[in-house]
């Protein structure tokens, strides 16, 4: 299973589609790896640069809708490449969603209040969070404040999860 | 409680239920481009399941950078087609016969009512105008498709789009989708199919119906899909007259797909298009939309007409008409890609490549190319192009560019004029919007 702790990226917009996930100009790509430094290039959100915002980072925060657009698993794997394996909003597109457990990567869907309540309290600050996906639980910590924010996925994409993606499961299931 | 198209579908290829919301469903058709097949390829050699389901069954096509401009998209293009070689997939669709894909693959009929089909592609949803369930994937789920035939998929949820009224004279499919989407926003059908329904569709020649279908996904629709008819019957008929005896005959087959009268909708729209102005896009969002006049008078550097969206004959007839005996403006460039050979091969016939050049037009081969900047006309940093594309997001067509969504005839008067104008095919009042 991969890891899904670490320091938290905050996205303080909703709609981010997959074409400012990674533009498609770097779909000529064959090798995921040469993916990982276009990350997010074309991202319109005010104060936020990649070229210095998403080193060390390891989950994202967002709003609504994210993943829109192209159905291009390059954005989870440009994703994957910067070692960002968990990106938690308010809603996902769902071809991005599914690509995202097909990986064996986690979207996690968590109620409009709470992301409100998590860009007011964590946003801003050098957060990291520590997720237990057996116990259904992600942990927000930052600067002496911790909040346990419990969440849940479907059994099917627990599976995903848990067998690192969906090929190797559908091989042997159907 | 009767059943939708998309319910019934399922009912007929659902091969497991692992979970309470996940249907894994069997396919009639896997396509494949360039693009996002070739991870896939790698990723099942590596795995030592370098294997297809059906040779038969998957279709295969170089469309989104063709020819290929330079050595990766060449190796993307190598890997596909030593693949299908390999594989002995008869239905490869290389230069001199390829097209953009899901205009290409309609015209081969190889969408058929009742089917199930998946591409690495989110404008798979276009092939629902053939009463089918088609929805875009990513590669992992294409590569699961590839290898055993099936993919997995939430319940069907249902928005059910009622579109009534008459459409004036110079508006067309496009503005119709434009206007919905504006209307139920860029998530509102997320992980719902539409159903696209009433007497103006039921007027629609299937063009128009695919147009409808093709941006069902800028509105986070899972597929697009219009119930079969006699108009689809028509259309399929020279691929389907050995399997049925008369048209009769297949239509009575296909109302198997259409949707009980008591089905059972997420939400029902009704979408009246009388009053219906032609739309364009501003901002960087497909729900951000507003009448032409509104945005009458903004410069654009460069006319985009093509895409899987509106590059098909009728849209370039379209363009043509407008564009006859007039000039592209001097500060404009002006590019139409028709979407397949055929359609070149038709425009070619109908003098429309004439009039076209005529007009100080570029009249180019079929590819996905510029619509999303990868080829064949990407803007640079700063332009602004209009275009008869399905995305104006932020960079779509060139790094720090930005495209206005509209119809061909908009894109063609906008050429003349060198900012945005509602053609002279449009003589409704200006200023009127749902």
């Amino acid at each position: 299973m991969k890891s899904f702790d670490g320091r938290v990226l905050f996205l303080d917009r909703s709609d981010i589609n997959t074409d400012e996930i990674i533009p498609a100009r770097y779909l000529t790509e064959i090798s995921r790896d040469a993916l990982a430094p276009c990350l997010l290039e074309d991202l319109k959100l005010k104060g936020f640069d990649p070229a210095t915002d998403i080193a060390g980072k390891r989950v994202i925060v967002t709003r609504a809708n994210f993943g829109c657009g192209s159905s291009r698993e390059h954005a989870p794997w440009a994703l994957e490449g910067n070692g960002i394996n968990l990106v938690v909003g308010e809603s996902f597109a769902r071809i991005f969603r599914q690509n995202m457990f097909n990986c064996g990567m986690m979207a996690v869907e968590l109620p409009a209040d709470t992301i409100d309540r998590l860009f007011s309290a964590f946003a801003g600050h050098a957060t990291t969070v520590e997720t237990n996906v057996d116990g259904g639980t992600i942990t927000f910590s930052a600067d002496g404040l911790k909040e346990v924010i419990p969440f849940s996925i479907s059994g099917f994409d627990a599976n995903l999860v848990t067998a690192g993606g969906w090929v190797e499961y559908a091989d042997a299931k159907f | 409680m009767g059943k939708t198209i998309a319910q019934k579908i399922f009912d007929e290829h659902r091969v497991g239920t692992p979970d309470t919301d996940v249907h894994v469903i069997r396919l009639d058709a896997v396509f494949c481009h360039e693009i996002t097949t070739p991870p896939a390829i790698v990723d099942l050699e590596r795995r030592g399941k370098d294997r297809v389901f059906d040779p038969t069954r998957i279709k295969v096509v170089i469309d989104h950078v063709s020819p290929a401009k330079d050595s990766k998209t060449a190796l993307q293009g190598k890997i596909l087609r030593d693949w299908a070689r390999r594989h002995g997939i008869v239905d490869f669709f290389d230069i001199g016969a390829n097209g953009v894909c899901h205009a290409l693959f309609p015209e081969k009929g190889f969408v058929r009512p009742g089917y199930t089909v998946i591409m690495g592609d989110s404008h798979t949803c276009t092939h629902g105008a053939f009463g089918a369930f088609a929805a875009g994937v990513g590669t992992t789920d294409l590569e699961v498709g590839i290898l055993k035939g099936v993919c997995a998929f939430k319940t069907p949820d249902t928005i059910r789009i009622n579109i009534t009224g008459n459409l004036p004279q110079g508006v067309f499919a496009k503005d119709v989708i434009l206007s919905i989407i504006g209307r139920i926003g860029v998530d509102g059908a997320t992980n719902k199919v539409i159903e696209f329904a009433g007497p103006v569709v039921a007027a629609m020649d299937m063009e128009s119906r695919m147009t409808l279908c093709n941006m069902a996904v800028e509105a986070g629709g899972t597929c697009g899909i219009c119930a079969p008819d006699r108009v689809t019957v028509d259309y399929l008929w020279p691929f389907i007259k050995d399997d049925y005896h008369s048209p009769e005959a297949a239509l009575a087959a296909f109302n198997r797909y259409r949707p009980d009268a008591d089905a059972a909708y997420d939400r029902t729209i009704d979408h009246d298009v009388s009053s219906l102005a032609p739309m364009v896009t501003f901002g960087f969002r497909p729900d951000n939309v507003k009448p032409v006049s509104e945005m009458t008078g903004t410069p654009v550097d460069q006319v985009y007409i093509g895409s899987c969206t509106n590059g098909r004959i009728s849209d370039l007839r379209i363009a043509a008409r407008v564009l006859a005996g007039k000039r592209v403006n001097d500060t404009v460039r002006a590019i139409v890609s028709p979407a397949t050979p055929k359609v070149y091969r038709q425009a070619l016939e109908e003098g429309l490549v004439k009039t076209f050049m005529d007009a100080g037009v570029c009249f180019t081969n079929p590819t996905c190319g510029a619509c999303l900047g990868m080829s064949n006309g990407v803007l640079a940093g700063g332009e602004v192009c209009a275009a008869t594309t399905n995305r104006n997001f932020n960079g779509r067509m060139g790094k720090g560019g930005m495209v206005h969504l509209m119809s061909p005839a908009t894109a063609a008067a906008t050429a003349i004029a060198g900012s945005i104008a509602n053609s002279p095919l449009f003589k409704g009042k200006e200023h009127e919007i749902i």
